[in-house]
């Protein structure tokens, strides 16, 4: 760390009457002031006055302390943090894609489009599902736009079901969503192989029963609009049944939503369409490898079945087949399909992030099918290897074969008073951008690690190595873990006044 | 730790009946001390008929949310308002200013319920 590692904030740096730019004394009479009394601000004191190095020293000093996939793993579960090839990036930036304007007439950009309804055939191919929009703008915007899709195939039919199934080891986005597109959640048990339980489970202290899918289905019947299931789900676990799962759902006439988080774990070894899903969201920044960014632009396309394509957003991009002479190579058109009746209507400004169907786009076909199959094993073999070395150190609290992320947790190391939290924390120390803890919830201090296929073994072992160090500092020196990260530009959060008194807004100090 | 003039739950939740038919509900000390700091609590609504084992509503600490469940069928009639800008009394002081609710009893008092002895010998066997 540099000598003065601590950085104010940009408005502590602030000196009444500096600048970053002078500005040429005005030479013309100033305009008659016509804006309206109640509309201006009346006091204006929140933006700092600093020299242009001022600026540039401290964004370039908190820049520095980013930590980022461009310097080492960032093994946080369910977030797929993968790389992000500089390809992806190059072809972008072509000004033909960068440059062009999402309202310029249908003629003049025949190859984004082309591009858009290629990126959707890769995205059908991949998920075995019929229909497709690219609007979303990630994850959670994908799923309420799945969910609304089932909830207008339901009101053209003329049904009034209410409830939406959900496991208890779903995201916390799902039950959510459910919620925002005006369904009740009501929670399915897992069973202790982690999977979506048919059976009732009672738990064995409290003897209180949690409910199964068959009883939930028996209890909701007609009521249940559909289900949300990650898969594999969030414990890196494969629903083995979830051909059955999704038979039970369409015997009573319910849809299935699968939450696409970890399809990563599938792409070019299982089609969630052959498995009987009915709508599904893909997270491009983290299978297709475009950037999560500051948290976006991201882009969440949602795929469905044939019985749900009416409803899609719109507008789609339709191909249409020059007739051409025999012999020779068909000609194709795109352009945008507006009508569409029965549509939800749209869900993102245009046609949603273009720049990252680019990426994805890109990604797709720099892979070809058979590399994409590879990106699949290879995550999961990196879990595995990560899995398989850690094991017994740390705490495997269900032991079923996982895919391309492991959850552990800290019953090996409470004992000597030592957290999920500290563990974490001392990661930093080594280097290492920590894993996703305390989720899933349903496991005690979990520790949940996705490697994703972008790390050499030479990299794994380094993780490994720091797991396990950190697990014998635990036994010998547990306090060197309380006191983690001491490396860092800070030391340990304050979590709970953060999350009980948090001060979001900067406001002027009282003089 | 566990007060002998209380009953508790398997769910963690101790129950103090009182003479006139009402009741204080909140959560244990070890409750407390497995959520960690509590930065939440998410209480029903004063007149809200609670029904014995059912979910009346949520903690939620640095970690995770936990459900609460009624100790007792009964009426509420009152709540700590303070945990709304105290979370933390919940985790400084579980049986006295971290009380959640108030309810007037209805029907009697349910067998489940466990005395201090029972109690700690319950959460000493049960290990997270």
């Amino acid at each position: 760390m540099s000598l003065r590692s601590r950085e104010p904030l940009i408005f502590d740096r602030s000196v009444p009457g500096k600048v970053g730019l002078d500005l040429p004394k005005l030479d013309v009479p100033l305009p008659k002031d016509t804006r309206p009394a109640h509309l201006k601000r009346t006091s204006f004191d929140a933006l700092p006055s600093c020299s242009e190095p001022d600026v540039i020293r401290h964004f370039t000093k908190l820049s520095l302390w980013n930590y980022g996939l461009d310097q080492g793993m960032y093994p946080l579960g369910s977030c797929t943090m993968k790389h992000n090839p500089r390809l992806n990036e190059k072809v972008a930036a072509i000004p033909g894609f960068a440059d062009s304007h999402p309202m310029a007439p249908d003629a003049t950009v025949q190859g984004n489009l082309a591009l858009i309804y290629t990126l959707q055939e890769w995205l059908k191919e991949i998920t075995g599902l019929a229909g497709v929009t690219l609007q979303p703008s990630a994850g959670a915007a994908g799923e309420l736009t799945g969910v609304m899709l089932i909830r207008a195939y339901h009101v053209s039919r003329g049904g009034k079901r209410r409830v939406i199934l959900i496991p208890d080891s779903a995201h916390g986005t799902n039950p959510a969503t459910a919620a925002m597109a005006g369904y009740d959640v009501v929670d399915v048990a897992s069973a202790a192989d982690g999977t979506v339980s048919f059976e009732d489970i009672t738990d064995a202290v409290t003897g209180r029963v949690k409910k199964g899918l068959l009883s939930v289905i028996a209890e909701y019947k007609e009521d249940i609009a559909g289900l949300m299931v990650t898969n594999p789900n969030t414990l890196g676990i494969f629903e083995h049944r979830i051909d059955e799962i999704c038979k039970r759902i369409h015997e009573v006439g319910g849809l299935v939503y699968m939450d696409g988080a970890n399809m990563n774990a599938l792409v070019g070894v299982a089609r969630p369409g052959d498995f009987g899903i009915d709508a599904m969201h893909m997270n491009l920044h983290k299978t297709m490898s475009t950037p999560h960014g500051g948290g976006g632009p991201g882009a969440g396309p949602v795929l469905c079945t044939a019985a749900l394509e009416p409803f899609l957003p719109k507008p789609v991009v339709v191909r249409d087949t020059v007739k051409v002479g025999e012999g020779e190579v068909p000609h194709h058109t795109y352009r945008w399909n507006w009508d569409r009746p029965q549509s939800i209507g749209k869900v993102h400004t245009y046609f949603g992030n273009f720049g990252m169907l680019v990426r994805a786009l890109t990604y797709c076909l720099s892979h070809g099918g058979d590399g994409l199959r590879d990106a699949t094993l290879r995550a999961i073999v990196n879990a595995n290897y990560i899995r398989k070395e850690l094991e017994g150190i740390y705490n495997l609290p269900i032991k079923t074969a996982t895919m391309h992320e492991v959850v552990f947790n800290d019953a090996n190391q409470t004992k000597n008073d030592v957290s999920t939290l500290d563990i974490a924390k001392r990661l930093i120390d080594y280097g290492f951008h920590p894993p996703t803890i305390y989720f899933p919830t349903i496991v005690h201090g979990s520790l949940m690690i996705e490697p994703t296929e972008s790390e050499s073994k030479e990299e794994l072992d380094a993780f490994i190595d720091a797991m396990k160090l950190i697990a014998k500092e635990s036994e010998e020196n547990p306090d060197l873990l309380h006191q983690a990260p001491v490396t860092a530009p800070l030391r340990r959060m304050d979590e709970t006044t953060a999350a009980r008194k948090p001060v979001l807004r900067w406001t002027k100090a009282p003089v | 730790m566990y007060p002998a003039d209380l009953k508790y739950t398997k769910d963690h939740e101790w129950i103090k009946i009182q003479g006139d038919g009402t009741a204080l509900v909140g959560i244990t000390h070890y409750a407390q001390d497995a959520l960690g700091d509590v930065v939440f609590v998410d209480l029903p609504e004063v007149g809200d008929q609670l029904t014995h084992g059912d979910e009346f509503g949520t903690v939620e600490s640095v970690k995770t949310v936990s459900e609460l469940f009624a100790p007792i069928s009964g009426a509420v009639t009152e709540l700590n308002a303070s945990l709304t800008d105290h979370p933390e009394y919940v985790n400084e002081d579980p049986y006295g200013k971290g009380w959640m609710l108030k309810l007037q009893i209805s029907g009697a008092a349910q067998a489940d319920l466990l005395d201090a002895t029972a109690y700690e010998a319950l959460v000493g066997s049960e290990s997270h």
